[in-house]
């Protein structure tokens, strides 16, 4: 699988880069990551949800670094899923601040069969990386995710099918929603 | 709280439901003191906007106090009296720093939705389908406002809640129609519909400096205010062929400008055209009826300005390209981009250029909300405008 995707942030290049390059942050705006550790310079483990409930954890080593420009990473040999990823930073035209292209290729778990079960639970890996890079967005221009009560988790594709209707959450929902859970 | 939810076509009804609270650091609670029915709630009403749900708490046009703040909301405090544009908007993306808060790209946390029906994400709008987010609505005793630190205007004067309740929308929207117009000394502006924005349209055109304003509809008492109150030459389609009418009006040239102040649930008087749309509409073929913006395109003067302020959902059929083209018409449009009109909208009501409560024709209850639509709906009792008071 080979998804691609960019989103243009009003944000100067070395802004971005930098908080690309702490990737144990991506899960702040990445849905479906749990957790990243760094586990030595250049080196980290990472642990995401798949689809149907299932998980899966990897090790990834930075291949390539260029300050304010480019960042390359590929899971380490041995990895259950085998996957890479890059995020360029371009300068966008005029004042609008800085385009990020990211590019990743995996293995899908389980194949083509877990393909379409994603697909059929709304976590096409296009979207995902679309919204993900709208939530990283959202957090760099205004400091939060948008929430609305119909989305109270923010930008997911998932959640696209499974609205809840517009009115203020209960206090059940509102606990798992403020406590970083998915409603 | 009590607030007005939309549970299938033609069904509203007032429910108690619970109270909203801060998700986010820059979140208000906004304790709604008016709250109005806006023409374009009826497209909600009347099921043509996609994507909504039972359970959406209606409403984009609100003002009230502000009784809580998110951490991150400086300019606000607890007990200041706002009105709340009906676009959300973060103030910080690029569409924003253009000007263009309606086109917030950042506000809207159903984006992927909206852009498999639009090809891109429109901003969060209150009360307004899941296409535009999501967002509870504003007819309710409260409602939760993100990005508070940009959005409300705080009121500080002792205007009445009716004198600047409608610069959340159908002001602005009227104001930015007739801006949309580039309108030179000389120029006339013609103005289909008479609902609250075509009324505002008339009455910003004459601000902007506009020669004259002809209004155009089919209800006496709405086409009564449009000339009384907002000062309009007018025409009712029922009675006169607008076309050449406005031709005849215009010494043959047309009107410099057109405004299609009605949008996707036109009205034609000739039965056979309007079934051919009706029914298109209601089987779900194309999502407007588009009489009126054709219309316009007919009447407009060679080389004018074609200023769409109605709101439109979807697809339409038989649009006249071939008018637009070889006649040099420019087409403009959009939703109210309203951060930007607020404080110089409020700057010309506080000088007294204008005194927008003269639409208001209905004041009810909160708990009367699903007779205020109908009333709206069905144009009883010469309805324009519904204010409710929570």
């Amino acid at each position: 699988m080979h998804v691609k995707a960019a989103i243009t942030v009003r944000r100067a290049r070395g802004e971005l880069y930098a908080f690309w390059r702490d990737f144990e942050g991506f899960p702040d705006f990445m849905a479906h990551l749990e957790e990243v550790r760094e586990t030595a310079p250049g080196r980290s483990h990472w642990k995401a949800t798949a689809p149907l409930g299932m998980s899966a954890e990897w090790d990834a080593q930075i291949t390539e670094d260029v300050a304010g420009e480019r960042i390359s990473w590929h899971s380490v040999e041995g990895s259950k899923i085998e996957n890479s990823g890059t995020v360029h930073f371009i300068p966008a035209p005029g004042d609008q601040g800085t385009e990020v292209h990211v590019e990743l290729r995996y293995d899908v778990p389980g194949g083509a069969v877990g393909a379409l079960a994603a697909k059929l639970f709304g976590e096409e890996p296009a979207i995902q990386i679309k919204d993900d890079l709208r939530r990283f967005k959202q957090i760099v221009e205004t400091g939060e995710i948008a929430r609305s009560e119909g989305t109270p988790t923010g930008q997911l594709g998932k959640r696209m099918l499974r609205q809840r209707p517009a009115q203020p959450l209960p206090a059940d929902e509102l606990r798992a929603v403020t406590s970083g859970g998915d409603a | 709280m009590r607030a007005t939810v939309w549970s299938g076509r033609n069904k509203v009804q007032v429910e108690n439901v619970p109270d909203p609270q801060i998700l986010n650091g820059r979140d208000a609670i906004v304790k709604i003191s008016s709250t109005a029915i806006c023409g374009s709630d009826l497209h909600l009403y009347d099921g043509y906007i996609p994507s909504m749900r039972k359970g959406d708490i209606l409403g984009h046009e609100f003002m009230g106090e502000v009784v809580e703040t998110g951490r991150d909301v400086g300019n606000l405090e607890v007990g200041d009296r706002v009105v709340v544009p009906f676009p959300i908007a973060c103030g910080a993306c690029n569409a924003c720093a253009r000007g263009l808060f309606s086109l917030c790209e950042n506000s809207n946390p159903n984006a992927s939705m909206a852009e498999k029906m639009f090809g891109d994400a429109t901003a969060g709008i209150f009360g307004y389908s899941h296409l535009t987010g999501g967002y509870a609505g504003g007819q309710a005793e409260y409602a939760r406002v993100p990005f508070a630190d940009v959005g409300p205007i705080k009121i500080e004067s002792d205007l009445e809640d009716e004198q600047v309740l409608f610069l959340s929308d159908v002001f602005p929207t009227g104001w930015m129609a007739a801006e949309m117009c580039d309108i030179k000394p000389g120029d006339v502006v013609a103005v289909w519909g008479c609902g609250p924005v075509g009324q505002f349209a008339i009455a910003s055109a004459y601000l902007l400096g506009a020669e004259r304003v002809i209004a155009i509809d089919r209800f006496g008492y709405r086409l009564q205010m449009a000339r009384d109150k907002a000062g309009a030459e007018i025409i009712d389609y029922e009675q006169a062929p607008v076309r050449a009418t406005l031709r005849e009006m215009t010494g043959g040239r047309g009107p410099d400008h057109c405004i299609d102040a009605v949008g996707m649930e036109a009205h034609h008087h000739n039965p056979g055209m309007y079934a051919y749309d009706r029914v298109k509409q209601a089987t779900r073929l194309e999502s407007e009826r588009g009489y009126s913006l054709r219309e316009a395109i007919f009447s407009c003067r060679n080389g004018g300005t074609l200023s769409i302020a109605g709101v439109y959902g979807g697809f339409m059929d038989k649009f006249p390209i071939g008018a637009v083209m070889n006649r040099g018409l420019t087409i403009k449009t959009g939703q109210c981009h309203v951060h930007r009109y607020l404080r110089p909208l409020l700057d010309r009501i506080e000088k007294g250029d204008i005194d927008p409560s003269f639409i208001v024709t209905h004041r009810m209850s909160l708990d009367d909300a699903s007779d205020g639509y109908e009333t709206f709906k069905h144009k009883q009792d010469e309805c324009v405008k519904v204010v409710l008071k929570p």
